[in-house]
């Protein structure tokens, strides 16, 4: 081939893959945010829910696409997102993968090096948090701990930006063949050293590349799931006899295999580490005296919350209705009023339809910052796993564990992110029964429904009404919990094990970033998916032409009245019901539209003097619990990556919310609440 | 279920005998070795990434003879469930 082919482009700057690795909490995104910036793309790996980040950088005349694999304690075939990691690093083969380390917790945090070191692509440890480690009286000579891995190792405090300089220079020297990475694995434990040949043996020449052989053997006496299978496709059935002969002869050989990474680990400690002061007593240990304490750490997490919905109140909601007043009412007017001689359709598409639609979501967009905001800090704070620990005890009633608190919190601010939210749950079954659950907490659009709708009704006592309304709801939630989960996972409830990070100082920028990045991909796919929607109810809302009272909708309300009957409503309330799947807080509007009331106190009136109390308490006992609106709906679907479940969930909270409005009808006029 | 109820899965684990007791029955503050862990092979993965393996020194943090407990591994603190703590055998470190 001839290199000065004129027809070929002259040699571009090349593109260098480099991987960002670690366990949780050890300041990877940070990492990850100072050398991309806003320069990143965030979606979700290939036929996974688990977030994918992508970003890219130049540096020294070479561009760097960075990706950044999923948090993970180890790479076995366990979770998701250790298979991601895993099979990112074999098949992809970065040019080098930047191993993350915590220093303060440096011996448990070099357990996934200890399981990347055996993989073939070349690694630099970032050992961050070497500020916090000093805190904690434990000192670390990064030289001594580079010629014992025989890793390049870089020092860094991500969040003062401390080191970044530092790694890039390694990344450039690892890349470009300046910088040596010649790392020492670990062995087995000495006992199990005769069956780990006698595996590599066994299934010499048959590992299909790019896997490693060694570390498919290692893998196959640690039992690995993923690496079973595709050996067992491998191999023929006698050398695959033969294997399994091994293997059931030695099925603690996990447990030695964990033990002599440790023990590596341990040579690597004893070399680099000085003057470790066990048992001083730093700061997150005083702390967590009290963040941790069954009674203080009920009290500060309640503190925490009831902080939350301040703010979401004196803040998100007043910003809510300017945005509704100010961008969304006076954009349709001035869509009515530059339409004015085109066809009356074609503005009221536009201006109720589309902008109508979309915009319903765009005033929750100040809930969501705040939402996103305050799970963000906490988050980098390092407090949800203490909020997760002290709610354990409450979740277990509904066969959940703490971990499924904070995102059914977030229901209370709008079901979407409660919905995302569950990915922090790493059981599939327990992340299953929460997405089901979430929509069942209030979110603040059913809220608003309710602070119209309760006074109208019940005048005086509205708030009491509204608090028992809310009581409802939580407690369908629990009983709903306990008996999803005896009944459809038989009562087993997942392990309960996590981490309680070390405290950290928050980082505005991690956090900006990560609040910017919810937000835009929540709007996303409120245009996406609630634009058509919404234009649909619109339509069937509109046609065939003669006002809401002959329109389809009304035809198909009037159609369900008899199932409205039950529970004392009649089809406009039934309408009502139907077009708040768009958004919750549809069906004000639609009544407004069903009955020509000028605005909401004539509306209110109306309300009070066309139906008795007990059609109120009903529909408000339905709105309550229906089935959630589209945008929730469609999160329900990506997140739980399946129609079945979906269905269920609609048809499940169909079924609640029906028998508990018809019980709440019949059980007030039995009271006497005509 | 069954495999809570099997006494260890490792065969070199004096069960209860020798001194070894579940980690759940440690007090506040109190110190252990890990002798041996059972559960499922998901189970015993997750346990060893997180620190916890045979000869691993635990202190307890945080106990209140009800609920989850918080237990200090390898540097460290790590909450889990009763149940889960239940299933690692430990031998107190006299102190």
């Amino acid at each position: 081939m001839n290199s000065t082919n004129p027809q070929l482009p002259a040699p571009t700057e090349r593109t260098v893959l480099v991987a960002l690795a670690g366990q949780p909490n050890v300041g990877k995104s940070t990492v990850f945010n100072l050398l991309t910036g806003l320069n990143q793309h965030v979606g979700n790996w290939p036929g996974k829910t688990v977030e994918r980040k992508e970003g890219q950088f130049s540096y020294n005349g070479t561009t760097y696409r960075l990706v950044d694999l999923p948090g993970t304690y180890s790479l076995t075939a366990n979770s998701a997102e250790e298979v991601i990691a895993r099979e990112f690093i074999i098949r992809e083969q970065p040019n080098v993968v930047v191993a993350m380390v915590d220093a303060a917790i440096l011996e448990r945090s070099l357990y996934l090096l200890a399981e990347m070191v055996t993989l073939p692509a070349p690694l630099i440890v970032a050992l961050n948090m070497i500020d916090v480690a000093r805190q904690e009286g434990i000192e670390i000579e990064p030289e001594v701990l580079q010629a014992a891995l025989g890793v390049p190792v870089v020092p860094m405090v991500a969040t003062r930006n401390v080191g970044i300089r530092e790694l890039l220079e390694t990344i450039d020297g690892v890349v470009n063949g300046r910088i040596p990475c010649t790392p020492k694995a670990p062995q087995i434990r000495a006992d199990h050293q005769k069956v780990l040949d006698e595996i590599k043996t066994l299934i010499d020449g048959c590992v299909p590349p790019p896997y490693p052989p060694d570390w498919v053997a290692l893998k196959l006496l640690e039992g690995d799931e993923e690496v079973t299978r595709m050996m067992r496709q491998c191999l023929s059935e006698a050398q695959w006899q033969a294997v399994q002969h091994v293997l059931r002869a030695h099925d603690d050989a996990l447990v030695a295999v964990a033990g002599g990474r440790y023990e590596w680990i341990g040579r690597m400690i004893r070399a680099a580490v000085t003057h470790p002061r066990p048992g001083q007593i730093g700061l997150t240990e005083r702390l967590d005296r009290w963040a941790t304490h069954p009674a203080w750490g009920l009290l500060i997490l309640a503190g925490i919350l009831g902080l939350t919905f301040l703010l979401t109140y004196a803040l998100g909601a007043p910003l809510q209705t300017l945005l509704d007043r100010a961008v969304v009412g006076a954009l349709a007017d001035a869509v009515r009023a530059a339409l004015a001689g085109a066809p009356a359709w074609l503005a009221g598409l536009l201006a109720d339809g589309v902008i109508g639609g979309a915009g319903a979501m765009l005033t929750f967009v100040p809930i969501l910052v705040i939402f996103f905001a305050v799970l963000g800090i906490l988050e980098d704070v390092g407090y949800l796993s203490r909020a997760a620990y002290v709610m354990d005890g409450v979740m277990h009633l509904m066969g959940l564990h703490g971990r499924s608190f904070l995102p059914l919190f977030l229901g209370f601010g709008c079901n979407v992110p409660a919905v995302l939210g569950t990915r922090v749950i790493d059981s599939r079954r327990a992340r299953l029964l929460t997405i089901l659950l979430a929509p069942l907490v209030p979110c603040t659009a059913r809220m608003t429904v309710i602070a119209f709708l309760a006074p109208a009704f019940f005048g005086r006592a509205a708030t009491l009404v509204s608090w028992g309304l809310i009581l409802l709801a939580l407690l369908i939630l629990a009983l709903a919990g306990a008996l999803i989960n005896r009944l459809l996972f038989k009562g087993q409830r997942a392990a309960f094990i996590m981490e309680l990070p070390l405290y950290h100082i928050p980082n505005g920028r991690t956090i900006g970033l990560l609040v910017w990045q919810r937000t835009i991909s929540f709007l996303v796919k409120a245009l996406t998916v609630i634009l058509p929607v919404s234009v649909v109810v619109w339509a069937l809302a509109t046609l065939p032409g003669g006002g809401t009272e002959q329109s389809y909708l009304a035809q198909l309300g009037r159609w369900l009245e008899p199932v409205g009957r039950l529970m004392g409503l009649d089809w406009r309330l039934v309408v009502a019901l139907l077009t708040s799947f768009i958004a919750k807080e549809n069906s004000i509007a639609t009544l407004g539209v069903l009955f020509g009331a000028g605005d909401e106190t004539g509306l209110a009136a109306t309300l009070a003097a066309t139906y008795p109390a007990a059609t109120g308490l009903a529909f408000l006992v339905v709105q309550m619990l229906f089935v959630p609106c589209v945008a929730t709906v469609a999160a329900v679907r990506q997140e739980t990556r399946s129609w079945g479940w979906t269905a269920f969930s609609v048809g499940f909270l169909l079924f609640v919310s029906l028998s508990a409005g018809t019980a709440a009808y019949w059980l007030a006029r039995l009271g006497g609440i005509a | 279920m069954w495999r809570r109820h099997k006494k260890c899965r490792t065969l070199a684990c004096p069960v209860r005998s020798d001194g070894a007791v579940p980690l759940s029955d440690l007090g506040v503050g109190e110190e252990g070795e890990v002798v041996c862990l059972s559960g499922g092979r998901g189970m015993l993965c997750r346990m060893a990434s997180l620190g916890f393996t045979p000869g691993a020194e635990v202190t307890m943090v945080q106990n209140l003879g009800h609920g989850p407990l918080i237990v200090r591994v390898r540097g460290a603190r790590i909450a889990l469930g009763r149940g889960e703590a239940q299933q690692v055998c430990v031998r107190r470190r006299s102190a």
